[in-house]
C-alpha cells in the first residue's frame, strides 16, 4: 500500500541529519517547469537527478518558489516507487522480482546479497557503498533471475555468482 | 565481400547479454583492418534464449548467429565476412539449411514486430525503406475520410492489446464522434505486468511504427497532441523514441502543417511515469501525466469524452498502435485474416519461465497454448513435467497444463478464469508452487494498490496474510473459503482493473489446483517442495564423498566439512535456495 511508503519515510527522514544542500542548484530546473501544467513530476524527477534522493528541504524550496502546495508535492512523492527520501548509497543494486525472476529463484538472490552485506532490503550498508533494493520488473525476463547494478544488468544468476559480483566491485573500488 | 551487413541485436536484454561489447569488438576490427561491410544496430530479434545475437547478411544469404562473444566474432568476421566461409556451428538459423531451432520462427507470423530486429531502430530511412510512413502518406493522397480510416480498423477486427480486448475501431468511433476544439491521443507504455516485455521491445526495435500508429489515429479522431507515457525503467526505450521523434519532426512529420497538408498540427512528446503499476489504467494515467497521484477515477464519463485535461482523448497500448500502420497500408483484410472467429489478427508474447526457448514472439490468434510453449518454445526446461502458464501477470490467471490445448483468444482464455493480458507467458514447471505464486501475485497488488478503494486497499493486504500464513505451514481450516469469499467482495467493490482482477491469481489456483492448498493446510507439505518453511536440505551420510562442491556453491557459507570428509548444513543459517541439491553430482542432498 502507498501509506506504508509515507510510514516508512517519516521514520527515517526524522532520524537522519542532511548534509548542507545546495538548493539554489534547483534553480534552472524551476525556472523550466514554473507555470506548465502537469509538471509536478518531471520537476520531482530532475530534483532527484540532482541531489540522488529528494531533500526535506527542496520540498519547502520548490513550493516556495513554484506556488505547488507542499501537501501535493509530498503526496505525490510519496505515491511513485521512483522518488526516494532518503540519500543512497554509491551504487544503487536493484534485484528483480518479476514473474519470471520469482519463477526462478529471485528471493535466493535477494537474500544472498543481503546476507553478504549484512542489510536488509532497501537498506544502505553503513559504508554507504550500496543500497539494495527489490524492484518490480526489469524486463530482461530471459535472462531471469537478474540484477542491475546501477545501469548495467546481470543476468542468469546464482546466489553465489550474485555475490561474487557484489564482492568484486566493491574489490576494485577500494584498490 | 560486397553488400555485406552485419546486424547486432541491442534491446535491453542482448546489452544485458553482453550485445554492447560484441558490438564494439566488431567496430574495432572493422576499423582496424577497414573491412567494407556495413555495421548496423537494430532491436530485439526475438531469440532472447540465444543473446547476444548477431546477423550477418551476405550475396548468399543471411546467417543469425547465437550466443555470440568476443571470442566467436572474431572467429565468425575471419572466417564468414573475410573468408566467406559462414561458421556452421554457431548458426541459428539461416535460409539455406535446417537447424534446430527453425521450429521457433515456422508457427510465427510477424505484424506487430515485422520492423523489430531487421531495420536500425535509430534511422528513420531505414523504416521507411521497409514501408514506414506510407500508411499515413497514402489516407492523404486517396484523401481518405476519418469516418473511413475508422471504418478500416473497425473491419480489421483489432482489440485493445493491452489486455482488455475492446474494439480498437470503436474506440476511436467514439472519440471522434466527441467535439472540442482539442482531443488527445495517448499511447500506454507503462508496462508494468511482472514478466513482460512486448512494448519496451517494441518501442526499443521500432519506435516509428508506433508514431505513424499514433499519427493515423490522430488523424482520425481529429487531435492535435500525442503523449507517451513510459515506465521509467525503460531508459533505452525513452532514448529510442525521444530520436524517433525528433527525426519525424525534423521531416516534417510532426509538428506544424505536418506531411505538407495546410493546417494539420500534431505533435507527440514522451512523459516519463514515476514507477507505479496502476497508472497502466487509463483514468490513472491521465491523473499522472496532468502531475497528480495516479488515482483511478469513476467512469463514465469515458476518457472518449472527457480524458486528458477534460478533453476527448484516445488511449491505445503501444503494439495496437504498431499495428494500424500495417493494417492501413494493407487492407482490413490483410490482418482479419489471421485469428479466430471474435479475435483477430496477431498477438506478442513475452515468453518465459521455465521454458527452454524463451523470448519475444508473436502468433496468429487461436494457436493453442500447447503449440506456443512446445512448438515454439521448445518444452519445459531440463525436460521437466510442465505444470501450468500464468496469462495476464497480477490481473490474470494459472491455466493448467490439462487446459493448455485451448486456442489463444479473447474468449477461450477468458473462460478459464485467466485474462489474456498484455501478452506475459511465464511457464510454469512442477517444482513451482502454486500457492506461493499466488501469494507473490498478491504481494505485488498489494504494495501497488492506490488505495483508494477499501475493498482492495485492505481486502488485498488480507488474501497476502492468509496465503503467507499457508506458505509458513500456519494454513488453518476455513482458508480456502475465507479466500474465495474476500476474492469475491474485492471483484465487487473496486472501482478500477486493477482491484477488480487483484484476486484471479488465488481464484484461479484454487480452482485448478486446491490439493496444493490443501497439502500445504492439512499437510503442512509444499508439494512442490518450494515453500521455504516446510522443506530442509539435509546431507545423506553414506552418499556423501566430501567433494565439497555444495560447500563452495553455497551462498551463505551454510554448509561445513573437511575434504573427503561428511559434510553438514546448518539449518539455522541455510537459506533454502537449493544449490547443494543441484550441485551434488552423487546425489547426496535430501530434500524433505
Amino acid at each position: 500500500m502507498r501509506i506504508q511508503r509515507i510510514e516508512l519515510f517519516e521514520t527515517e527522514t526524522k532520524t537522519k541529519k542532511e548534509k548542507n544542500i545546495d538548493l539554489s542548484l534547483l534553480d534552472k530546473v524551476i525556472e523550466k517547469y514554473k507555470n506548465k501544467k502537469g509538471s509536478t513530476i518531471p520537476l520531482l524527477q530532475a530534483t532527484q537527478q540532482i541531489f540522488g534522493y529528494i531533500p526535506r528541504e527542496a520540498f519547502h524550496y520548490i513550493s516556495k518558489h513554484t506556488g505547488i502546495k507542499l501537501s501535493e508535492l509530498y503526496g505525490v512523492a510519496t505515491f511513485y516507487a521512483q522518488f526516494r527520501l532518503n540519500p543512497v548509497g554509491k551504487h544503487i543494486v536493484k534485484v528483480c522480482h518479476g514473474t519470471a525472476c520469482h519463477v526462478q529463484g529471485a528471493n535466493v538472490i535477494s537474500e544472498s546479497i543481503l546476507e553478504a552485506l549484512q542489510i536488509k532490503d532497501g537498506e544502505t550498508t553503513p559504508d554507504g557503498f550500496y543500497t539494495v533494493e527489490s524492484v518490480a520488473c526489469l524486463g530482461c525476463c530471459s535472462l531471469a533471475p537478474v540484477i542491475m547494478i546501477d545501469e548495467e544488468v546481470y543476468g542468469k544468476l546464482t546466489g553465489k555468482t550474485a555475490v561474487n559480483i557484489i564482492k568484486e566491485i566493491q574489490l576494485k573500488e577500494n584498490n | 565481400m560486397k553488400h555485406t551487413k552485419v546486424l547486432v541485436g541491442l534491446a535491453s536484454c542482448g546489452i544485458a547479454a553482453g550485445a554492447n561489447k560484441v558490438y564494439d569488438k566488431i567496430e574495432a576490427l572493422k576499423n582496424n583492418e577497414k573491412l567494407p561491410f556495413e555495421l548496423t544496430k537494430t532491436g530485439c530479434i526475438g531469440m532472447c534464449y540465444r543473446e547476444p545475437l548477431v546477423e550477418v547478411i551476405d550475396p548468399t544469404g543471411s546467417y543469425l548467429y547465437g550466443e555470440v562473444d568476443e571470442v566467436k566474432i572474431t572467429e565468425i568476421i575471419e572466417k564468414h565476412i573475410k573468408g566467406g566461409e559462414p561458421v556452421k556451428e554457431y548458426i541459428i538459423k539461416t535460409d539455406l539449411f535446417e537447424n534446430v531451432d527453425d521450429s521457433y520462427w515456422k508457427n510465427q507470423t510477424k505484424i506487430a514486430l515485422r520492423n523489430c530486429g531487421v531495420i536500425n531502430p535509430e534511422d528513420i530511412e531505414e523504416y521507411e525503406t521497409y514501408g514506414g510512413y506510407q500508411a499515413i502518406k497514402k489516407l492523404l493522397q486517396q484523401n481518405t475520410s476519418p469516418e473511413q480510416v475508422i471504418q478500416t480498423i473497425i473491419d480489421s477486427g483489432l482489440r485493445g492489446r493491452g489486455g482488455g480486448g475492446f474494439p480498437t475501431g470503436m474506440k476511436w468511433k467514439f472519440a471522434y464522434q466527441s467535439k472540442s476544439d482539442q482531443k488527445y491521443v495517448i499511447c500506454n507504455a507503462d508496462e508494468g505486468d511482472p514478466g513482460a516485455f512486448m512494448d519496451r521491445s517494441l518501442l526499443e526495435g521500432d519506435p516509428h511504427s508506433v508514431l505513424e500508429g499514433m499519427t493515423i489515429a490522430a488523424y482520425a479522431i481529429g487531435a492535435t497532441e500525442g503523449v507517451i507515457y513510459c515506465r521509467a525503467e525503460y531508459p533505452l526505450a525513452i532514448k529510442r523514441l525521444n530520436i524517433a521523434i525528433e527525426q519525424a519532426r525534423k521531416k516534417g512529420y510532426l509538428g506544424k502543417n505536418i506531411f505538407d497538408k495546410e493546417g494539420w498540427n500534431f505533435d507527440i512528446y514522451v512523459k516519463e511515469g514515476a514507477g507505479a503499476f496502476v497508472c497502466g489504467e487509463e483514468t490513472a494515467l491521465m491523473a499522472s501525466v496532468e502531475g497528480k497521484r495516479g488515482m483511478p477515477r469513476k467512469r463514465p464519463p469515458f476518457p472518449a469524452v472527457s480524458g486528458l485535461w477534460k478533453k476527448p482523448t484516445n488511449i491505445n497500448n503501444v503494439e495496437t498502435y504498431a499495428n494500424v500502420p500495417y493494417i492501413i497500408l494493407n487492407g482490413a483484410e490483410s490482418y482479419n485474416k489471421y485469428g479466430t472467429e471474435k479475435s483477430k489478427g496477431t498477438k506478442v508474447f513475452a515468453l518465459t519461465g521455465k521454458i527452454k526457448r524463451g523470448g519475444l514472439v508473436e502468433v496468429p490468434m487461436g494457436i493453442s497454448i500447447n503449440d506456443v510453449i512446445f512448438k515454439l518454445g521448445g518444452g519445459i526446461q531440463n525436460d521437466k513435467k510442465f505444470k501450468a502458464v500464468q496469462l495476464g501477470g497480477p490481473s490474470g490467471g494459472c491455466i493448467p497444463e490439462y487446459l493448455a490445448n485451448i486456442p489463444i483468444d479473447y474468449e477461450s482464455i477468458t473462460a478459464t478464469g485467466a485474462i489474456m493480458g498484455s501478452g506475459g507467458m511465464v511457464v510454469m514447471d512442477e517444482t513451482t508452487c502454486m500457492v506461493d505464486i499466488a501469494r507473490f501475485f498478491l504481494d505485488f497488488t498489494q504494495k501497488e494498490s492506490c488505495g483508494k478503494c477499501t475493498f482492495c486497499r485492505i481486502g488485498t493486504k488480507r488474501l497476502l496474510e492468509i496465503l503467507t500464513r499457508i506458505c509458513e505451514g500456519d494454513g488453518q481450516e476455513g482458508d480456502i473459503e475465507t479466500l474465495e469469499m474476500l476474492s469475491q467482495q474485492i471483484k465487487d467493490n473496486s472501482l478500477c482493473g486493477l482491484g477488480q482482477t487483484a484476486p484471479n491469481p488465488v481464484l484461479t489456483t484454487i480452482k485448478y489446483f486446491r490439493h496444493e492448498y490443501e497439502a500445504h493446510i492439512r499437510d503442512k507439505k509444499c508439494p512442490a517442495k518450494s515453500c521455504k518453511k516446510l522443506i530442509t536440505y539435509t546431507i545423506i551420510k553414506e552418499k556423501c564423498t566430501g567433494c565439497t562442491v555444495c560447500a563452495k556453491n553455497c551462498p551463505v557459507n551454510a554448509i561445513s566439512g573437511e575434504r573427503k570428509q561428511v559434510h553438514f548444513i546448518d539449518q539455522n543459517v541455510c537459506i533454502k535456495c537449493g544449490v547443494c541439491f543441484t550441485k551434488c553430482k552423487f546425489e547426496a542432498i535430501n530434500l524433505s
